[in-house]
């Protein structure tokens, strides 16, 4: 088990139904795209979440959301300013070193490239977010900012202006002359990132251009 | 169609848990040992069947409980004798089990989550997306439903899922097949296979003395990324220093199971490298055909292909077999026959 160190929480708030998004001090160097491993005891086997925050930003920040079932999520979201969690180093190699790249996400999984658009990684990206509502179309308003036409945000259950209507795979499938020879980045549940990778291999992606990531 | 069962499950149960619910229910301590008994050492059907605890005992339990057994729902055999199993589990999904007799063996292949959340490119159940774990129970009776089950000689953890995703039915699973009170099964018998999701892999390497393998497919971090999501997070040089860091012992097995696609992964660079990093664990290397799945970029190799890397392998010292393909014209890779059932409904 990677080694815990127990850190103050700075917030905890909620920034969309059923969605948090944790801070605390940023004690660790980190580079965009990684995970950090959170329990809060020291002897429980931590749970990965990808950090969220930019690499500049004093707060290190994760987004989440609670699962009723789940063993962290609901104390996790019970948590309040001062208390004590515990962090692993960060760690993983789901990293962008490109100029260019296209960035897919669904969910929570926006959580690596919102790491990478605060540490000023946008420029040459296009990023394609899924979402069910507006309102779980977590940080919209800052990609909306600083990718312009770059953006684009699909949402699954409402129809809404500047939104895309329906999944992310339904936004790809509808594209035509995809660029085939930069990578693609996905993050998200295993069924989004398997379905997306199949219709861009479908159109002509190598498989070696895509990079995945998944929640488990 | 068949409702799935809202009673909970007596079958899959350690013997502690069934001392937890005797003593729950007002039973004598030695109750707990002759439902273990029933379950995993005799054939019942039902509770009601338990004949020497009380008829009342058996009505308070059956008030609460069900048995836990299901017969699997379709079978399929292939012209070489394998035959894949379907099962219904509790979520009302299907769930698969590959029985494979060779000449001196029996193997099963069994399943512990319906679905899985690793995505790997080579794979058909990650096209199915999660759906559910798989408790213990369901897990140990892909064996005990088993209508060849007296001939089993190995029980393979390779089905559907990723058993690690799973640790808690797994490991619990493990301690029903090889506990004196349960089936009493050998440790030397049971491989759990693993993508390497590596604080799981150590608490099944600290709590059981069943063999291990480990999912390899590319010695390349950046190739095997490409292959298996997983590795951004569990990254290959940290998965074998765990396994190189554990005192496996004489008879404990470690494995790498590695699929051989068609130009991408069995170059003399990659057998080179192979032998690098194997280097100082005591290990086999079972290179598998591909089977192809729909929609993959990947191939299968040829014959001569595999041939030439296992002797490359080899020639580096390297302990390689080559897994014979089996089962092919029944949907053999896995996750194929409930996918194709799952399009059905």
């Amino acid at each position: 088990m990677r080694e815990t160190f127990p850190i103050r929480v700075t917030e905890n708030r909620i920034i969309a139904p059923n969605a948090w998004l944790l801070s605390f001090p940023r004690t660790f160097d980190f580079v965009a795209g990684q995970v950090i491993g959170i329990s809060l005891n020291k002897s429980e086997v931590p749970r990965l979440y990808s950090i969220a925050s930019g690499i500049q930003q004093n707060q290190t920040e994760i987004l989440y959301t609670r699962k009723e079932e789940g063993l962290l999520t609901p104390p996790l979201s019970r948590c309040q300013k001062g208390d004590t969690v515990y962090i692993t180093k960060p760690f993983g190699n789901f990293i962008c070193k490109e100029e260019e790249a296209v960035w897919v996400a669904t969910g929570t999984g926006i959580a690596p490239f919102a790491s990478m658009a605060f540490s000023g990684q946008y420029k040459g990206k296009t990023l394609i977010q899924g979402a069910r509502t507006p309102e779980t179309m977590y940080f919209s308003g800052f990609f909306k900012e600083k990718m312009g036409s770059h953006y684009h945000p699909c949402c699954s259950r409402e129809s809404t202006e500047g939104c895309f209507n329906g999944r992310v795979t339904d936004f790809l499938r509808q594209q035509t002359g995809i660029k085939t020879d930069i990578p693609y980045y996905l993050c998200g549940i295993a069924e989004m990132v398997v379905d997306v990778r199949d219709i861009l291999i479908s159109k002509g992606v190598p498989f070696s251009k895509i990079n995945s990531e998944i929640f488990f | 169609m068949q409702k799935p069962e809202t009673k909970e499950a007596l079958f899959g149960k350690t013997l502690s848990q069934l001392q937890e619910i005797v003593t729950a229910a007002g039973m004598p301590g030695y109750t707990a040992q002759q439902i273990a008994d029933w379950l995993y050492k005799k054939e019942i059907g039902s509770i009601s069947e338990m004949s020497n605890l009380s008829k009342a005992h058996r009505e308070l339990l059956e008030e609460k409980y069900s048995l836990g057994l299901s017969e699997p729902v379709k079978v399929q055999t292939s012209v070489d004798g394998t035959k894949k199993y379907l099962y219904r589990s509790h979520m009302g999904k299907f769930i698969e089990a590959a029985y494979i007799p060779d000449s001196n063996r029996a193997t099963l292949c069994v399943s512990s989550q319906v679905g899985c959340k690793m995505g790997c490119l080579f794979c058909m159940t990650g096209k199915q997306g999660f759906q559910g774990q798989l408790s213990a129970g369901e897990i140990v009776n892909q064996i005990k439903s088993l209508p060849e089950r007296d001939q089993l000689t190995n029980i393979v953890y390779m089905g559907m899922g990723e058993p690690f995703d799973n640790l808690e039915g797994v490991m619990q699973s493990l301690e029903v097949l090889t506990a004196e009170w349960g089936f009493g099964m050998s440790p030397k018998r049971i491989t759990v296979s693993t993508i390497g999701i590596i604080p799981a892999m150590k608490t099944f390497l600290e709590n059981s003395n069943c063999h291990l393998a480990v999912s390899l497919h590319s010695p390349f971090e950046d190739e095997r990324q490409k292959l298996m999501p997983i590795e951004n997070v569990y990254a290959l040089p940290e998965v074998l220093k765990t396994i190189r860091e554990f005192p496996m012992g004489k008879q404990r097995r470690t494995s790498f199971e590695y699929i051989v696609f068609k130009g991408l992964n069995h170059s003399p660079r990659h057998a080179k490298e192979l032998a690098r990093i194997l280097n100082g664990i005591r290990c086999r290397i079972n290179l598998l055909y591909f089977h192809p799945i729909p929609d993959t970029p990947l191939e299968a190799p040829t014959e001569e292909e595999i041939m030439q890397f296992k002797e490359a392998l080899e020639a580096k010292g390297l302990t390689t077999t080559i897994r014979k393909s089996r089962g092919q014209d029944i949907y053999a890779a896995c996750g194929m026959l409930s996918t194709k059932e799952m399009q059905k409904k």
